[in-house]
């Protein structure tokens, strides 16, 4: 047993990045689910900078922040390597990593849009960031942003694509739009159904209904 | 330089090679795309030149950036740029970890895991919860100052806990976290001048101002910092503008 605890909300994107991360090492960890609206103090202990989830506890040691959680398994655990070895092709991986992040904005300007100019709205942000991806980054047409297997990229992003086909059934709006971004289209397909992939890929239903309460619960809060 | 093959004298081939490993690594093609007020390009000197390692600077001016840059980095169009071997590298912490595993010596990351990823989370932390808020200050007035000023403090608050006890956060020499958030130290005493406000209060974070006392007096940090008095002058114009760099 590797002593690993994870903290985290399995339909959040963040958890899900270290999830697959785990299961592509064929890593076993306990699995601690949180309650975002009432997080427990052991969260609040592991994590008192930002008091959020992922933490991963590594023989009672916390990490935080999920990509540096990833890069650390990887690290610890060199098996199905998720980050190149080439140094300028790492380098390349940890630059669209950090492109990842300005993506987060999109995710609650959508979730959050009420009138239809707000999703329009929404949307066009989204779609520059998914043009970039397209232009960009898969531009060479591999099946994953790391070529033939999946590396810290791929898991980067995919957590985001889950988000945003989830917002599709929500808001009733078309995001990833495959005449628009083919590239990327045929990437996720790639994607959710890679092996350990499909196997840890989040209910569709389930995530509807998830997200569905959890913005009910914000809006009765504030 | 003439390569004189000296057949039974071992030691002049030894120096002969050794010459020839020097210039090679020079020759290295190592090309730097900066502007010299950035905080994010000076990481990358800071990395460059405690490793030694010669290259080339190339000065952008930002507001009218070369079509090189423009194709060098065309998702975010900015400053720095590393080019090594016609490869472009962007993003300065992506580059800071590059120059780390490429020139062996001075070691920045450290070697344990758990340090890299402990490492990783502050120079991250620092980014994206005081970069802003003590930009924000530096521009703003009133409330809105007064706010930024406030979440800057916070975050300082948080760093001078990890700094507490240690000469560099590297420990006994500077490493990846000292540069990664050495801008701490230069630009962010430009900004409160520039801005007429307080952030880094001696009192309140006596462990954070002795860091910057140890960092800025390390000859290779100091050697490399932009003229203050232009930095002044830079950053009073830049006051009302709505994004940096």
């Amino acid at each position: 047993m590797e002593d690993l605890k994870l903290h985290g909300f399995w339909y959040s994107p963040f958890t899900m990045r270290v999830v697959w991360t785990l299961k592509l090492k064929g890593l076993s960890y306990e699995n601690i689910e949180e309650d975002r609206f009432n997080k427990s103090p052991q969260l609040l202990e592991y994590n008192p900078v930002h008091k959020k989830t992922p933490v991963l506890v590594h023989g009672g040691k916390p990490i935080c922040e999920s990509m540096i959680i990833v890069q650390y398994i990887d690290e610890l655990w060199p098996q199905n390597p998720l980050v190149p070895h080439d140094s300028y092709e790492r380098a390349q991986a940890r630059f669209w990593v950090a492109y990842s992040e300005q993506m987060v904005p999109a995710l609650p300007a959508l979730i959050q849009s009420t009138s239809a100019e707000e999703k329009e709205k929404a949307v066009q942000k989204a779609w520059e960031n998914f043009k970039v991806l397209e232009d960009h980054c898969l531009a060479d047409k591999r099946k994953f942003f790391g070529g033939d297997k999946i590396n810290i990229v791929d898991i980067a992003i995919g957590s985001f694509f889950v988000f945003f086909v989830t917002i599709e059934d929500l808001k009733q709006v078309k995001i990833l739009v495959a005449e628009k971004f083919p590239l990327l289209h045929l990437w996720f397909d790639n994607f959710k159904n890679a092996p350990v992939i499909k196997e840890n890929f989040p209910d569709r239903e389930k995530m509807l209904a998830t997200m569905k309460a959890v913005l009910e619960r914000r809006l009765a809060s504030s | 330089m003439s390569y004189m093959i000296v057949k039974d004298e071992k030691g002049i081939i030894e120096v002969k090679w050794q010459i020839w490993r020097k210039t090679m690594e020079r020759r290295e093609d190592v090309k730097l795309f900066n502007f010299h007020a950035s905080p994010f390009g000076q990481r990358v000197i800071w990395a460059l030149k405690l490793k030694g390692v010669d290259y080339e600077c190339i000065e952008e001016d930002i507001f009218n950036k070369s079509n090189l840059l423009l194709e060098l980095n065309p998702v975010h169009k900015k400053v720095p740029v590393l080019v090594h071997c016609n490869k472009p590298i962007a993003e300065s912490l992506v580059i800071l970890e590059y120059i780390d595993e490429t020139w062996k010596q001075y070691p920045l990351m450290p070697q344990n895991p758990y340090q890299r990823a402990h490492a990783r989370f502050w120079a991250n932390f620092a980014e994206h919860k005081l970069l802003d808020a003590a930009w924000m200050a530096m521009r703003s007035s009133g409330e809105e100052q007064e706010k930024a000023v406030n979440e800057a403090r916070e975050a300082v608050e948080k760093i001078e806990e990890e700094i507490k006890g240690k000469r560099f956060f590297g420990r006994d020499n500077i490493g990846f976290l000292d540069i990664a958030i050495g801008w701490i130290s230069y630009w962010i005493p430009v900004w409160e001048e520039v801005g007429s406000m307080k952030i880094l209060d001696p009192l309140k974070f006596p462990a954070i101002n002795a860091w910057i006392t140890n960092f800025l007096s390390h000859p290779t940090i100091n050697d490399t910092l932009p003229q203050r008095d232009n930095m002044i002058v830079y950053y009073h114009s830049r006051r009302k503008e709505v994004s940096p760099f």
